[in-house]
């Protein structure tokens, strides 16, 4: 006698379909956390109480829905020197399919440098840290040890520029309007210490500290900061990747290589 | 402040001891070597192991390597990584698309990279610990509380792993199964075992310990170990894309279980 197989199912607090009555394949309606997507969310949420809703489970306040939207409009382009939106460029330049430029994309705005792994970190910090100028400051010169994971090792601070001399105006501009409507106190209050902080670090507070700020200002958990930051920077990625596999690969730079180590140079 | 004068110095051109093409000259430099003469009688796994490392290794070394492969490319769709594979094929997206974004799923933290990449440094580190006179029960307890668990022991799905008796098997015979760092992992397994821990030595655990005996360092062998789950997606893939569209592992409503909040009327 063989044992009844156990029904195997996909467990979830996020997503709710009813079936089609002849087609349990097609949902009928759909509901998200408890709220019917389709019958009544379509024509009145928004695209940012969208993301709220997927990731907090709870519909935003027009503030919080405000903070995203505009967060999303920060995020959304990185513009064609931004490392991420090159990968895209470089996949799209060769005729490679459009979902490996995002993946390419999303392959390098992931790491520890202007991407989603320093947003997380940044955000860790945040949770450290607080609202507190002395933690951070402790934080910043005693940064806590790493463990051993595939991700490289920490070369600055998260959220902090790696290499500028100061704070860039389009993220002063980006940390001033969103410090503005934050309905929560770390964008106001990094825009407040954003010297002090500077000081510390030993360079200015960076997109993704401004990010990282703003994401936990709207009650984002470090994680989930993490995807949303990845989410919101592809639309760029995606318009620039279009834009250089129209224009072609002739008219993509192919840079110089300096050989350190070349044995055609050692015959020569 | 850190400043964009190291930027600015590598605007446009690379330095490199890797390597370059030099299409006018015909020619390919690989670390330092002609690719199409002096490296045209490698092996695939060879010359893949000489990028990473830079250093040559014997021919039974590269069997135990490409073994290490073998024993763990499993064409079982179920499996997680595997699963994204026949998905890609199933939604008719492209093989490349599926096997990339399955390898990049591979480095899990539960097992893959993540898991090798802090076994192998725990191995080495531990290994350098005893030598120094550090008993072990301090080390177990030191990665205890850095990583919250010892990678490499116990498995997801079941605590036994049916590669390690082949993969000692092949090593013996290859004499290569009695270096430092596996025997350290089965004293580490002993020690477990002993303490009333029921996690035994897993896969990775074991081709971690190889990877220290072999010479890598967590940064080579995390390189290395990047296409080992390989050999077993293109048969799901295979498989997927041979039955009807659709049709693989398709989950119809009833199979989603839905534990979130009731139903509720959109507040904005």
């Amino acid at each position: 006698m063989s044992q009844p197989q156990k029904v195997e199912k996909v467990s979830t607090r996020i997503w709710l379909e009813e079936p089609e009555p002849t087609n349990s394949f097609a949902a009928r309606n759909a509901w998200l956390h408890g709220y019917d997507v389709y019958g009544e969310m379509l024509g009145r949420a928004r695209w940012a109480d969208m993301m709220y809703l997927l990731f907090r489970g709870e519909a935003p306040t027009k503030a919080q829905a405000a903070l995203l939207d505009a967060l999303s409009l920060v995020l959304a382009n990185g513009g064609p020197r931004d490392p991420a939106v090159h990968a895209a460029m470089c996949g799209a330049v060769g005729g490679s399919t459009a979902a490996s430029c995002l993946m390419a994309a999303l392959a390098v705005g992931a790491g520890r440098l202007g991407g989603g792994r320093e947003v997380l970190s940044a955000m860790q910090a945040w949770e450290h840290c607080g609202l507190e100028l002395e933690a951070w400051q402790r934080h910043l010169s005693t940064p806590p040890a790493e463990a051993a994971s595939v991700w490289p090792t920490t070369e600055h601070a998260a959220g902090f520029e790696a290499h500028g001399a100061g704070m860039a105006g389009i993220v002063r501009q980006a940390l001033s309007y969103l410090a503005s409507i934050s309905p929560g106190p770390r964008l106001g209050w990094l825009f407040e210490q954003r010297h002090a902080l500077a000081l510390a670090a030993g360079s200015s507070p960076a997109m993704t500290g401004v990010a990282a700020a703003a994401l936990a200002d709207l009650g984002f958990k470090p994680a989930q900061g993490e995807m949303l930051y990845l989410l919101l920077r592809l639309p760029g990625a995606a318009a620039h990747a279009l834009e250089q596999g129209e224009t072609g690969h002739k008219q993509f730079p192919f840079f110089q290589l300096d050989l350190l180590d070349d044995p055609g140079k050692a015959s020569a | 402040m850190n400043g964009p004068q190291h930027l600015q110095d590598a605007v446009g051109r690379w330095k490199s001891r890797m390597g370059g093409f030099f299409p006018a000259e015909q020619r390919t430099v690989f670390r330092g070597h002609d690719l199409h003469a002096d490296l045209k009688g490698m092996g695939w796994l060879e010359l893949c192991v000489f990028g990473i490392t830079g250093r040559r290794h014997t021919p039974q070394q590269l069997r135990l390597m490409e073994a290490l492969c073998v024993f763990t490319s499993y064409p079982d769709p179920r499996i997680w990584n595997n699963r994204v594979v026949a998905l890609a094929a199933t939604t008719r997206s492209t093989g490349a698309l599926g096997m990339s974004a399955a390898l990049a799923v591979s480095e899990a933290h539960i097992y893959g990279r993540g898991n090798e990449v802090q076994a192998i440094t725990f191995f080495r580190d531990t290994h350098q610990a005893l030598e120094a006179g550090t008993a072990l029960e301090a080390c177990l307890a030191r990665e205890m509380a850095t990583h919250g668990r010892i990678a490499g022991y116990g498995r997801p799905l079941v605590n036994a792993d049916e590669r390690i008796a082949p993969t000692m098997a092949l090593a013996a015979e290859l004499g290569l199964a009695d270096g430092p760092h596996v025997r350290l992992a089965y004293a580490v397994e002993k020690h477990l075992l002993d303490n009333g821990k029921p996690l035994r030595l897993n896969y990775g655990g074991l081709v971690s310990a190889f990877g220290a005996d072999l010479g890598f360092t967590p940064r080579e062998f995390y390189l290395f170990m990047y296409p080992v789950f390989l050999g077993g997606m293109p048969p799901c893939y295979i498989e997927a894309a041979e039955q009807p569209e659709g049709s693989f592992l398709p989950l119809p409503c009833e199979r989603v279980d839905y534990q979130g909040p009731a139903k509720r009327r959109w507040p904005l």
